[in-house]
């Protein structure tokens, strides 16, 4: 059961990335004009053009060039950059890998920010219903989830960087550099954690095996964390991780604020020069990695809970 | 009387809501009448002039009134959140209805489809069609957040049919004889619309929030006015004393907005789902 379970969902997984990848290549080709006119520039000869041309694999039939590009995808350098026409020169994937690792970073941070902020706004909320802690929780969670994501990052710089100079400022890299960013990128996630922590443990503190606990005289404090908090928290974990896409998606603004380097600074970057290899790899490398991490969180789900992978 | 009166009434939250987003409708219907300056040209020997009576909020770097921005901005953030939010809703609940109400291979391919599109994190999908284009206007932007943004709703649309499909009127007006087209148009779509006004409201928020993401990263509608853009432009201006309402002032309009939207897509919800009441 388990086996058919994984064998499906792996096979919708590999469906997306096969989707994604030819959406990619076609849109190269809906890019009006042509691709070689924005990579060589407005004077460029004869020759410079034709060995760009060569190099994107423009040269060739459409379905040699799908091949081409599912070939590169394959082999892992999703194409040349072609800039001045260079086939041998770096990858697509080198520069992708060299910024890969600072968004991952980011996002894995802004997933530790918005669990470690979320966790504790909502259980205080749920347990203090009605009370002016858990209205605090409900404005906050509201908030965070209303300031657009580049306003929460100018905030953060404004006050912890221009004004009192405890945390370092754009184009920075070291850890200290990630704190600024990760809150910036988290806080929306946050905020939906915790008003999702807030009514599923409301939910599960009204059911009846936490009144059997309580009847038999198991402490309050135990009877939350225990009893019902693990319960409560199984839907929060899930949608954390199938959220983690939508940190890939702050990070795109985020790194922009900061001019961190990362996927989404250089996809943005490359749509501005108009280097339509890059951005083809770049938008591929992302929505490969959103299709993994959906694919793993379901995986790891169905295989803790059950009742998801019988349904 | 009573029954009815506390059933169509919006909880006091969503009537907050209603005001905010009421806020923001007016102004974008008037702000470009009410707009003092010129929005996109400036005078440059007034550039980076302080608040004062006749630039209420001050100029920005071309010497553009900023409230005369913020006013055509509302303007260009109500155009094109509703036309997306609108278009994404006719075709979200004309799909979803479709899909549900079909079934089988229908059902199966464009619920594919679905999986397919919501297999992209949004912004992304968004970027690479406004990439595209070289110069993107308001109707390239509106097209890129409406290919993706009819997804949530063919989803709960289509859901909701499912249900409905089995329930005792929807059995009678086919046993009565009435077409496919007949039973979706008068019996389902009428009872898909009260989540239908929930998600809107909730997209109306998301749209203004994505769009202006676009705008920032400079892949907007090109002009100097829209709120993303502004906040773009306070961004190099941050370190400036005098100079950082150019970031909070568009800033607070989006949030002012988002709040809205989503203080009242909760008040829909808890009206249209009394199960969910004090949630």
């Amino acid at each position: 059961m388990i086996g058919a379970f994984v064998l499906r969902r792996l096979g919708s997984g590999a469906l997306a990335i096969v989707g994604v990848s030819i959406l990619a290549f076609a849109f190269l080709h809906v890019v009006p004009g042509d691709p070689v006119d924005h990579l060589a520039g407005d004077n460029a000869s004869p020759q410079l053009r034709a060995k760009i041309e060569h190099c994107m694999g423009l040269d060739r039939s459409l379905p040699g060039q799908l091949g081409a590009f599912l070939g590169h995808v394959v082999d892992g350098t999703l194409g040349h950059q072609c800039k001045n026409g260079d086939a041998n020169g770096p990858t697509v994937a080198a520069r992708l890998a060299e910024v890969m690792p600072h968004t991952l970073a980011l996002a894995l941070a802004g997933m530790l920010v918005a669990i470690a902020l979320a966790l504790p706004l909502g259980v205080v909320a749920a347990v203090r219903r009605g009370t002016w802690i858990d209205t605090f929780a409900t404005a906050t969670s509201l908030a965070g989830v209303s300031v657009p994501i580049m306003v929460l990052a100018e905030l953060g710089l404004l006050v912890f960087f221009v004004e009192l100079g405890w945390l370092p400022g754009p184009t920075e890299t070291g850890p200290a550099a990630l704190i600024l960013p990760a809150l910036a990128v988290g806080t929306h996630l946050m905020a939906m954690l915790a008003r999702m922590t807030r009514s599923s443990l409301s939910e599960v503190l009204g059911e009846d095996y936490v009144r059997t606990a309580r009847a038999k005289g198991v402490g309050e404090r135990r009877v939350v964390y225990v009893h019902a908090l693990r319960n409560a928290l199984l839907p929060v974990i899930t949608v954390a991780g199938l959220q983690f896409g939508s940190l890939l998606s702050g990070a795109i603004i985020v790194e922009k604020v900061f001019a961190r380097p990362g996927l989404g600074y250089t996809l943005v970057q490359a749509i501005l020069e108009r280097n339509y290899p890059v951005v083809q790899g770049a938008v591929l490398v992302i929505a490969v990695i959103y299709v993994v991490v959906n694919l793993l969180v379901d995986l790891a789900y169905g295989l803790v809970d059950p009742r998801i992978r019988h349904g | 009387m009573t029954t009815r009166a506390t059933r169509t009434r919006l909880p006091p939250s969503g009537r907050v809501g209603l005001v905010l987003l009421g806020t923001f409708v007016v102004l974008g219907v008037l702000g470009p009448y009410l707009a003092p300056y010129d929005a996109s040209h400036g005078v440059l020997a007034d550039r980076f002039a302080a608040a004062s009576g006749a630039h209420w909020l001050g100029t920005d770097s071309a010497g553009i009134d900023v409230l005369s921005q913020l006013l055509w901005g509302a303007r260009e953030a109500l155009v094109i959140s509703s036309c997306v939010v609108a278009i994404s809703a006719v075709v979200g609940v004309g799909i979803g209805t479709v899909a549900g109400w079909f079934g089988g291979w229908v059902d199966e391919v464009l619920m594919r489809f679905v999986d397919i599109l919501m297999a992209f994190p949004g912004i992304l999908m968004n970027i690479a069609i406004v990439a595209t284009v070289a110069r993107p206007g308001a109707g390239v932007v509106i097209a890129a957040l409406c290919a993706n943004g009819w997804v949530g709703y063919a989803r709960v649309a289509r859901g909701e049919v499912l249900a409905l499909r089995e329930r005792d009127f929807v059995a009678a007006a086919v046993a009565l004889g009435a077409s496919n087209r007949r039973v979706m148009l008068r019996y389902l779509v009428p009872n898909v619309l009260g989540p239908t006004f929930v998600q809107m409201a909730f997209g109306l928020g998301a749209v203004i929030m994505v769009e202006a993401s676009l705008s920032f990263l400079g892949l907007g509608p090109q002009l100097p006015y829209t709120w993303g853009a502004m906040i773009a432009q306070g961004t190099s201006l941050i370190w400036r004393l005098g100079f950082r309402h150019y970031v909070l002032v568009p800033g607070l309009a989006i949030t002012w907005v988002v709040i809205g939207a989503n203080l009242l897509g909760d008040g829909l919800r808890d009206r249209y789902d009394p199960r969910r009441r004090g949630r």
